[in-house]
């Protein structure tokens, strides 16, 4: 039995085909060539395969293909026009908030979900509000550091992607 | 991993999905945010035949004012709607607190109160929070509606009153005495961040003394239970630092308290009572 998924993505509007115990997170690498989502674990832990489902950040590897139809989806590819950076993106790489860079696509969806209802978060409600990824080398200072920055940034008038915010 | 195959079904009506359950007769399951179901499906720990999916069902998206202070949780409801719901948080603060320590911010965007209460997973901080309430549960099937009491609903690990062709439609929280403080702590396993034992208190004093205590604890027994002979000793009490300490002592009284490589009994048992301490001091401390 196969269903047929629609779903925007970055924008874009997509009809897909999957069997119904397809995930988000395949959904969206495998049938879209969406590879910016990872995926780290195998437990819903890790947080690297986080998104945007209808502005709220998500783990798409917790979430079935199906249960998104009609739902409009933003990963790390749709946060800036190509070529360009987000705030976020920019301040993790002026504040080395990585190292690998497996987790950063899914640390940056989730700090956007925090700045986007809490635009000047202490250090301890950026901390809360990326508890649901994991990052194994960098140690999360500068994680920290680079949402920080990144919510100065906004704050101070650096325009948002169109998707970013939604 | 990815889910063993399953049928999948989602209708837009309560009723509609009430006669696919029924169909369904046993090989079914409700998913609503997924956020227990689908990772036990992932590892394979639970491979229903179909999925009958209430996402789209709009009459269980509700936070409905009942009046006088009490609310009702449509099954749709998800810890963010609830965290967003100046009613919910209003009616019931321990809410506003209590929440943001359950699971993570991508759970609680998608994870919906009820859909934890029929999981039942004996660790979840839910239960607690819910019998120091005193909610009630409305649950329906083709055969009507029927609402029970949070407490007695959970059975045992994973195992609760819900029958297969069942529904958790609402959770139902009652007025709290005016003037109640109430509050929720738990020690969090620091990896997975379930929580080893958690402990929920509402409490209201009448003069000097105390004379309203619901105290509810997670994690210790084999399900979520109301600490009676907590409540019986801060009764009546001054509610100062010897009358927590000594009715604390209570916290696991007729429980049989687990064991695991997290936390053997002796610890678990010792946990419960400080954090029982800590949630009626920060009760107590939340009395308008």
């Amino acid at each position: 039995m196969t269903e047929q998924v629609r779903l925007t993505v970055n924008g874009v509007a997509h009809e897909i085909t999957v069997e119904p115990r397809q995930l988000l997170v395949h959904a969206l690498r495998e049938d879209l060539g969406l590879t910016g989502t990872h995926v780290g674990c195998d437990t819903s832990q890790c947080g690297a395969c986080t998104v945007q489902l209808n502005g709220a950040a998500v783990k798409s590897c917790t979430v079935l293909a199906v249960q998104v139809d009609g739902g409009s989806i933003t990963t790390i590819e749709g946060m800036a026009p190509e070529g360009g950076l987000h705030a976020l993106q920019n301040a993790f790489w002026e504040k080395h908030g990585l190292q690998c860079g497996f987790c950063t696509p899914g640390m940056i969806m989730a700090a956007a979900d925090l700045l986007a209802g809490n635009p000047d978060p202490t250090d301890d409600e950026i901390r809360h509000g990326i508890e649901g990824n994991l990052c194994r080398c960098t140690g999360y200072q500068n994680i920290v550091a680079a949402i920080r920055e990144a919510g100065s940034t906004l704050r101070a008038g650096a325009p948002v992607p169109a998707g970013a915010q939604d | 991993m990815i889910p063993a195959a399953f049928d999948y079904a989602r209708p837009t009506s309560l009723d509609e999905a009430l006669v696919l359950l029924a169909r369904g007769a046993g090989n079914a399951k409700v998913l609503a945010g997924g956020q227990s179901l689908l990772p036990l499906m992932r590892l394979r720990l639970a491979s229903p035949g179909q999925l009958i999916d209430i996402g789209r069902i709009a009459e269980l998206r509700t936070i409905r004012d009942l009046g006088g202070g009490a609310t009702g949780i449509g099954a749709l409801a998800t810890y963010r709607d609830v965290l967003d719901s100046e009613l919910a948080t209003r009616n019931h603060p321990i809410l506003a607190t209590a929440i943001p320590m359950i699971g993570d911010v991508q759970v609680r965007n998608r994870g919906t109160l009820a859909g934890s209460i029929a999981h039942a997973d004996p660790a979840s901080d839910l239960p607690a929070i819910l019998l120091a309430l005193e909610g009630t549960l409305v649950i329906r099937s083709g055969n009507g509606e029927r609402v029970v009491a949070v407490e007695g609903f959970f059975q045992g690990a994973f195992a609760t009153d819900l029958g297969q062709d069942e529904i958790l439609t609402e959770i139902r929280l009652p007025a709290t005495p005016d003037g109640a403080g109430m509050a929720y702590r738990a020690i969090e396993q620091p990896a997975s961040g379930y929580s080893m034992v958690g402990v929920a208190a509402v409490i209201g004093r009448v003069g000097d003394s105390i004379g309203y205590a619901r105290i509810a604890i997670t994690g210790a027994g084999n399900v979520a239970y109301r600490a009676m002979a907590v409540e019986a000793a801060l009764l009546g009490s001054d509610g100062g630092a010897a009358a927590i300490e000594a009715a604390a002592a209570h916290a696991t009284d007729g429980q049989v308290v687990g064991s695991d490589f997290n936390a053997d009994a002796e610890y678990r048992t010792a946990m419960a009572q400080v954090y029982t301490r800590r949630a009626v001091e920060a009760a107590l401390a939340a009395i308008d």
